[in-house]
């Protein structure tokens, strides 16, 4: 079969064929993990694979790649987006849209030329939305670039196509702001359905106001107009998509200094807190200054303790040496003089300028906006107009990149894209914790950080390699998400427990070359539709999927698959429900017998019980399906697990319902 | 089986190259260069640049200065940043021909001579409170340069050059803006009360 395709196939099918003997596929975890070590190349690099399998993989477009020259930055695949049986990918040169209706052979539907990094791209119905941020991008879509440093012919925005004619995109209007738009998010607003809104971020310099107009670089306090310290919110009428435009600029930024919840992270709090605690067992002063406890020797002249300690002798109206009461009275009074020393801000405090990028959930009103050293909460119930509700920050984090929330918005997730995606950030010498996703439980608009999750496999110094994007993967009753790590590869992770998560899954290819970074790799990685979508940026479009394993189940994966979109961008988070079926309840069951959330027993019970029923119709199978429910709302009070017990009652109840 | 494989491979890989992408060949045909001199100054003085940052970073890392654990933290990562990037900005000269410049005048946000000095020579606390403030100067620099860079006649048309510059803007602006925090966050920075 391989042979075939290599003969009459060609070119689109030759990473297939040449890469077909390089796969590793174990079922268990794997000792010596096996992305270690792989052999490079462009489309022949030794491949790793574990819990998955790979469909297809689709070398871009002859007019997206430039076969002399690996990983020439012109042609690097960018963000994807998914309309139908189509899978749009953005690239620094244009649009390529594939026809994915066969994953496992993806037909090039359409390649759009049209250059201006990076091609972030959503869709929305017939509307297709690419970003441009670069100098060289044209409102022409021409390819010969921009070289005067002022020019109406540039393009630093967002550029809007209708696609109702998806092999023909109409090239609608573009909507021009100061910094660009490195991404974009687009934002449906339930309760506006005349539009839809566009927020705009871009972490590029400002343009001289001569190219557009309004546009300024000064400080607030001397232009208060300033296009730095806001986003950019599009307005595009839907019955006029031409008249797309910025209706407000949201300063979600200002009287933003330390969150309440600024913190070191947990590991430097806990190496402070022992190194303050040995020195308080040989009498140094300690105290606790923004959440991290300082030994005060460490941080202040030595004759400040000294001072203090004789002004305490004073004000007993005392002589000489201090005693130890003297000591004592000021360990209890010396938090408060710290306090009171903490210098308050100096100058005007204003936080990150702008977002690097804004995951929105209209169905909880909230957005989580990765912007400059923060990660943000946003209410945007009123999509024009966001509004800061919290902010976080992190000494591990260095420029925080993207959010992903969990299905019930009980958390999220912020990725570190530090090194800006052009650097290798997971060597062996690259920490744990940067470059690294955190996670924190949400609650009542309060963010609470609970622990990193960072590729568990070092790369090699030729792959760059950090945090990027991803999406939930639905499995019901866990949280599973999918995401690139650009040449570290795709990695599934199970964070449902956000103080452990854990690897389950990955694909990953040796370096583009064994002597020098050539960037690559998955730019984000998407569930769509039953398959894991990821955009190669040199290699082109991987398709993967999952196979049941000891982490996963065929009834999860079954489950999984009865999620479908008729479009998705993956930073427009949409509410994932099941529609009623054999396969939810089934995969609470597997759940509940992989960590004994019931009893074992019970569990062959229930599964035989659902299986009599599936072969019953109508009003018998709605009876069995009804006393099934009941007994399960019974289980629930003594099971281990009982919220999944009830999750797996619901599921059964629904499933009953259902049945006519 | 490896070697049809093999053919197959080499055979595409040579009909890919005879049929140059429509971009590639419009770029040629516009008859310019894709980079120009203000891409090879600011790609090689930010070498001096970083090479700089580089060095402190170094001094805070390394005990002997009497850094707090935040800042060695900070700069532990700010070294291997612009280590890496150093060598990221070598190999674009080097892939060009373009030989480094010698730079006499300081880049912007550069630390004098002086500064450099008055740094070595502070510890601990007042070492947090110099490093900082002379960081968030160097940092400052480098967004001059990009500014500069952006500001020039048909610079940054290059994706990569374009890409490391706004990277550039990017962390360092949200570097400064950390430091900033750090600065204020200093038990009263080795003045006694």
């Amino acid at each position: 079969m391989k042979r075939f395709l290599c003969t009459t196939i060609g070119v689109l099918s030759l990473a297939a064929c040449a890469r077909a003997s390089n796969v590793v596929t174990t079922k268990a975890a794997p000792t010596r993990d096996a992305r270690i070590g792989l052999r490079a190349g462009w489309m022949d690099a030794a491949e790793a694979v574990w819990n998955l399998r790979v469909v297809s993989r689709t070398p871009p477009s002859p007019q997206f790649m430039n076969a002399s020259e690996p990983g020439d930055f012109q042609f690097i695949n960018s963000d994807i987006s998914f309309t139908g049986h189509y899978a749009i990918q953005g690239n620094f040169s244009g649009v390529q849209v594939w026809d994915i209706a066969n994953a496992a052979r993806p037909r090039l539907h359409r390649a759009y030329v049209c250059p201006g990094s990076q091609a972030d791209v959503s869709v929305y119905r017939n509307l297709l939305f690419v970003s441009g941020e670069a100098l060289d991008g044209r409102t022409d879509c021409g390819t010969q670039g921009v070289s005067d440093t002022v020019s109406h012919d540039r393009l630093r925005g967002i550029r809007i196509f209708e696609i109702t004619d998806i092999a023909n995109p109409k090239y609608l209007t573009n909507v021009q702001t100061c910094r660009g738009s490195h991404t974009h998010t687009v934002v449906s607003d339930p309760d506006d359905t005349a539009n839809v809104y566009i927020y705009v971020s871009g972490s590029a310099p400002v343009r001289s106001p001569n190219e557009l107009a309004g546009c300024s670089a000064a400080p607030p306090e001397q232009d208060p107009n300033t296009a730095l310290f806001r986003i950019e919110v599009i307005q595009v009428p839907l019955a006029a998509p031409e008249r797309a435009k910025l209706v407000s600029t949201p300063r979600i930024f200002s009287g933003l200094t330390e969150p309440a919840s600024h913190g070191e992270s947990q590991e430097d709090i806990a190496a402070a807190a022992r190194a303050a605690a040995a020195a308080r067992a040989r009498g140094a002063f300690t105290a606790t200054v923004h959440g991290m406890e300082y030994v005060l020797d460490d941080v202040l002249p030595p004759s400040f303790i000294n001072r203090m300690l004789d002004s305490v002798v004073k004000a007993r109206q005392g002589t000489g040496a201090p005693t130890s009461a003297d000591s004592a009275a000021l360990r209890a009074a010396i938090q408060g003089i710290v306090d009171k020393l903490v210098a308050p801000p100096p100058g005007p405090r204003r936080g990150p300028t702008q977002c690097h990028d804004i995951t929105v959930y209209p169905a909880i009103g909230l957005a989580g906006g990765a912007c400059g050293g923060y990660g943000l909460l946003l209410d945007i119930r009123d999509a024009a107009n966001p509004r800061r509700i919290a902010a976080v920050a992190d000494s591990n984090f260095s420029y925080w990149h993207s959010a992903t929330f969990n299905n019930d918005g009980t958390k999220i997730l912020f990725t570190d894209e530090w090194g800006g995606g052009l650097q290798p950030r997971c060597r062996m010498t690259d920490k744990p914790q940067w470059g690294a996703n955190a996670l924190f439980t949400l609650r009542d608009s309060t963010m609470t950080f609970t622990s990193y999750y960072k590729l568990p496999v070092p790369q090699t110094p030729q792959e760059n390699c950090v945090a990027h994007n991803g999406s939930l993967i639905p499995i019901p009753g866990r949280d599973i998400m999918a995401q690139g790590w650009y040449q570290g590869g795709i990695s599934v992770f199970d964070w449902t427990d956000p103080a452990r998560p854990v690897e389950i899954a990955y694909f990953d290819r040796g370096p583009m070359d064994s002597t020098k970074l050539l960037g690559a790799g998955s730019w984000s990685a998407y569930w769509y539709n039953g398959y894991i979508i990821s955009s190669e940026i040199a290699r082109g479009l991987d398709i993967v999927e999952l196979v049941p394993s000891a982490h996963i189940s065929q009834n999860e994966i079954d489950a999984a698959r009865l999620v479908r979109f008729a479009f998705l961008n993956a930073q427009d988070q949409q509410k994932l429900v099941w529609p009623p079926s054999f396969a939810v309840p089934r995969a609470y069951l597997d759940q509940l017998a992989r960590t004994s959330g019931l009893a074992a027993d019970r569990v062959a019970a229930v599964r035989s019980e659902l299986t009599r029923a599936e072969g019953l119709s109508g009003a018998t199978r709605r009876d069995a399906l009804t006393q099934l429910a009941g007994q399960l709302d019974g289980d629930a009070a003594g099971a281990p697990d009982q919220r999944k017990v009830r999750m797996l009652a619901g599921a059964v109840r629904a499933l009953a319902s259902a049945q006519r | 089986m490896l070697l049809s494989r093999a053919l197959v491979f080499t055979i595409a890989i040579a009909a890919c190259s005879r049929a140059t992408s429509p971009a590639t060949q419009a770029r040629t045909d516009s008859g310019q260069p894709r980079y120009t001199q203000a891409d090879v100054h600011f790609m090689d003085g930010m070498i001096t640049h970083h090479a700089q940052a580089v060095l402190i970073g170094g001094w805070a890392v390394d005990i002997t200065h009497g850094a707090s654990p935040q800042v060695r933290a900070l700069s532990e990562r700010i070294v291997v940043a612009q280590t890496d990037e150093i060598a990221f900005l070598e190999r674009w000269l080097r892939e060009r021909n373009e030989a480094r410049m010698d730079h006499q005048m300081l880049m912007p946000g550069m630390l004098t001579p002086e500064q450099l000095a008055q740094l070595d020579r502070a510890r601990g606390a007042e070492f947090d409170r110099s490093f900082l403030t002379l960081m968030i100067q160097h940092h400052q620099g480098a967004i001059i340069m990009v500014d500069q860079l952006l500001g020039a006649q048909g610079a940054a048309q290059d994706g990569l050059v374009f890409r490391f510059a706004a990277d550039v803007h990017a962390d360092q602006t949200t570097e400064i803006e950390r430091m900033q925090r750090m600065l204020a966050a200093l038990p009263s920075g080795g003045k006694t009360p």
